[in-house]
């Protein structure tokens, strides 16, 4: 005892066998037709008769899962509260619901509905009858009252107002669960299935219902005038199943089970806007740009973290990747995210893309604009499951960040999500639920040029980048005492050539070069500066700059004037020399000692930072005319042919 | 229309390979690994000219009594293989081209879908559309995993502890278009 006791407080599924139960008389009974039921339900066929007939010994019967899980779900307890109670009782230890796991279930849920905690002690007292609720699709419609219950027989699970509003989606779930009418007790407000996802499913549902159809005349008198035709409820068996798996795909935590189930019964295969949303943003934050793709591989990354199949996934994909093309666009992720979402859910996978999924639908229904989710009154119907976005949104969450997304058999404990809520508030940029952000963000998204790379900001970076290197204006000099001998001012004016000649006197040491034009000129007297601060770089300055092949290496005397008075400048010389463009970079980070030298260094970077267009300027325009002699010498040589081919005619 | 289909892998291993189920389908198997070494052969043959000029349709690789060995290879050497009935007079080469095609513009959807591995199996669908499992994998030690078929925690996946089943790729279009090629002439 002690030890299932503390197996089951660990929440645990090992342990020792279930305890000893003891039931009361109207316990007995009560439980003993429940388990009926369901176990009636399950393996009963078409010609069952009813519960009472007792074909299934109790001692030898299984309760399918199918009603079970209804059963527990009518009874409106947490999520996790049924899942702890699964575990106490055994069920999940041997994997079926025989009849001893039956009854202690039956009566954990007592005692948790009673308020006691669900653990084996509690079982050991008198407890009331557990009481379940059964959904009606859009009220709530209270069946009797608890007291009634109490020791009554079944009553009859009016279920299924449900059935009308379903309307038959595209079914591709033919997975019927059985629902509540075969499932006991009823009267209130369906309880929002928890963690019990469709029961598994599988075949004969259609015997279920039948069967269930069968079974409602019987046990259920009167009592309740709310019973709907059941005969009517079996025909519409897929609209139940409907209704539970919107209502599922609403509710995957733990508060939500009290949640009406609002019709959707749509669909879980329709995307409302809140789960839309999320989407977005995931798309978002994997991809900026809106409009371009998600490659394959990301894509890949990111949805294996829902700790799907692979299998599973290569569906998936292959369902929402309508193009084929290895990527997947907004309403291709869209799809295949809600897919995921769904399936995690225990949504089986449809067979084909449903239409709400489809990319052209989702573009139609979510354009882009409308991203500000203002929308949307084709949504209006979804829009009563507010709750379920959020709880879809955590649970999505959840997927994302790669919890250990609980399986029904689990906890999914309130802890977890929110847990999962807070990292998953971390790692969003957004929060789902905030509109103006979204709009903001969309927005800016526009603006944003479309690109299929994400490396759209960084275009506009590198754009910037490449205006970025500001050319600072020329700063009058005024504190160079040392530069009065060379008149810097008229060096450190603006590159429109010419007047600059004057300044460079061919040092003596070098072999005067040609000097066809003005502004190559005008580049020498820009490199003035700059090689100033490198005296004895002469040699090295000119061959340096390569660009400037006519300019003549200037100004050695000059620069040797600057040599004993600056002894910092020259450590400048040989980055200066050797890589001109760089110069600037190199020569911001020597220290100088003195002030005036900083002063001088500031001259000097600026110096360089003009010599440096100068030479880029020189560089081009030196280009051009290489081309341009080129041209003229081809001009001039076919002329010259044509010259002599003419002359031999003149001349003869 | 076609007995048998087969996909083979560039190491000459086959990733898809299914006949219809009427016939024996071991004699298949057999037929379709002993034309790769006509295929081989024919690679090797075209493969002196210029790899860019080789044709992507090998034509009819050997007949049999009975039937009729037809190969296709891509450029990145996955071969197909299709055996088709002997009986079937009517089946023209541009008809055979036309299915080949077919069968390569499947393959490449197989290839774009990021969850396919070059080199792995692609896996016809498992009998069922639906994956029944109904509640996500379970990881780890539970007990759920290893229950019987009824109990509403049981789950199709026999291995149990890891969370990714290393199936193979799961594609349902290329199935379905071998399937319709089995069916008729496309």
């Amino acid at each position: 005892m002690e030890a299932a006791a503390a197996a089951a407080a660990a929440g645990g599924g090992c342990g020792s066998g279930p305890p000893p139960l003891l039931l009361s008389e109207g316990e007995q009974q009560c439980y003993s037709e429940l388990f009926a039921r369901c176990a009636g339900a399950a393996g009963g066929g078409p010609g069952s008769g009813p519960p009472e007939a007792a074909r299934v010994a109790p001692g030898t019967a299984t309760a399918a899962a199918g009603p079970v899980a209804d059963l527990f779900r009518a009874s409106q307890l947490p999520a996790e509260t049924l899942h702890q109670i699964t575990e106490l009782c055994g069920a999940k230890r041997v994997g079926y619901f025989g009849a001893t796991q039956f009854y202690i279930a039956l009566k954990l849920i007592a005692a948790a509905q009673s308020g006691l905690p669900v653990r084996i002690e509690s079982i050991k007292c008198e407890l009331p009858l557990p009481r379940f609720m059964m959904s009606k699709n859009d009220g709530e419609i209270r069946f009797g009252n608890p007291a009634e219950l109490h020791g009554t027989k079944v009553q009859i699970p009016y279920l299924t107002t449900e059935k009308n509003s379903f309307k038959r989606m595209d079914d591709e779930d033919k997975q019927q669960e059985t629902q509540s009418p075969t499932m006991s007790p009823l009267a209130s407000p369906p309880s929002s299935p928890p963690h019990y996802q469709r029961v598994p499913l599988s075949h004969g549902y259609s015997k279920l219902r039948s069967s269930a159809e069968q079974m409602h005349p019987a046990p259920y008198e009167a009592r309740q005038p709310l019973v709907q035709p059941e005969g009517s409820s079996s025909g519409g068996p897929g609209t139940k199943p409907l209704r539970h798996q919107a209502s599922l795909i609403r509710s995957f935590s733990v508060e939500r089970e009290l949640q009406d189930n609002s019709s959707y019964p749509d669909e879980p295969w329709r995307i409302t806007e809140e789960q839309r949303e999320y989407y977005v943003n995931q798309f978002r934050s994997l991809q900026p740009d809106p409009s371009s793709f998600i490659s394959g591989s990301v894509a890949k990354n990111f949805f294996t973290k829902s700790k799907l199949s692979i299998p599973e996934l290569s569906y998936i994909w292959e369902l929402s990747d309508a193009d084929c093309d290895g990527a997947l666009t907004l309403p291709e992720f869209c799809a295949a995210f809600h897919l995921i979402v769904a399936r995690k859910n225990g949504y089986p996978l449809p067979e084909g893309l449903p239409p709400t999924l489809q990319p052209e639908y989702l573009q139609a229904a979510f354009p882009k604009p409308k991203w500000d989710c203002q929308l949307f009154d084709s949504y209006s119907e979804s829009l009563p499951a507010n709750q379920q976005p959020r709880d879809l949104n955590r649970m999505e969450t959840s997927v994302k960040d790669m919890a250990d997304l609980p399986v029904p058999t689990q906890d999914v404990t309130s802890d977890d999500k929110q847990a999962l809520k807070s990292t998953i508030n971390e790692a969003l940029s957004k929060d789902v639920s905030e509109d103006p952000a979204t709009s903001k963000d969309s927005n800016s998204l526009k603006a944003r040029p479309r690109s299929r790379s994400y490396s759209s900001t960084s275009i506009e970076e590198a754009m910037k980048r490449g205006e970025d290197p500001p050319t600072p204006p020329p700063r009058p000099q005024k504190t160079h005492s040392r530069a009065s001998s060379l008149d810097l001012n008229k060096v450190f004016q603006p590159s429109v050539p010419a007047t600059k000649s004057g300044l460079l006197p061919p040092p003596p040491a070098l072999p005067p070069r040609p000097c066809p034009s003005q502004s190559e000129q005008v580049s020498e007297a820009e490199l003035l500066p700059q090689l100033s601060r490198a005296p004895s770089q002469a040699v090295e300055s000119s061959p340096a700059k390569k660009d400037v092949p006519y300019s003549q290496p200037p100004s050695k005397p000059i620069r040797r004037k600057f040599r004993p008075e600056n002894q910092a400048t020259e450590n400048q010389e040989p980055s200066t020399a050797a890589s001109g463009p760089a110069s600037a970079a190199t020569m911001k980070p020597h220290p100088t000692v003195q002030k005036q030298s900083s002063k001088q260094k500031k001259a000097i970077q600026t110096a360089i930072r003009k010599n440096k267009e100068a030479n880029a300027v020189l560089a081009r325009l030196n280009s051009e005319l290489q081309q341009q002699l080129k041209e003229v010498h081809q001009e001039r040589i076919a002329l010259e042919n044509q010259l002599e081919q003419l002359r031999p005619v003149t001349v003869l | 229309m076609a007995v048998c289909i087969a996909v083979i892998a560039k190491e000459n291993y086959p990733l898809y390979i299914r006949s219809t189920p009427t016939e024996n389908e071991l004699k298949f198997h057999y037929m379709v690994h002993t034309s790769l070494d006509v295929v081989d052969e024919k690679i090797s043959a075209m493969g002196k000219a210029l790899v860019d000029q080789r044709e992507l349709y090998l034509g009819l690789l050997y007949p049999t009594e009975d039937y009729k060995v037809y190969g296709y290879v891509t450029n990145s050497k996955v071969k197909f293989v299709m055996v088709v009935d002997s009986s079937n007079t009517a089946l023209r080469d541009n008809e055979i081209r036309s299915m080949f095609r077919k069968l390569h513009n499947s393959y490449t959807d197989v290839m774009c879908n990021p969850f396919y591995n070059p080199g792995d199996r692609i896996q016809s669908s498992p009998g069922g559309p639906y994956f029944l499992c109904p509640y996500p994998v379970q990881v780890g030690p539970t007990s759920c995993v290893r229950s019987s078929p009824g109990g509403p925690y049981s789950c199709v996946r026999s291995s149990p502890g890891e969370p990714y089943s290393l199936c193979p790729i799961q594609s349902r279009a290329f199935d379905n278009m071998v399937t319709s090629m089995m069916i008729q002439v496309c």
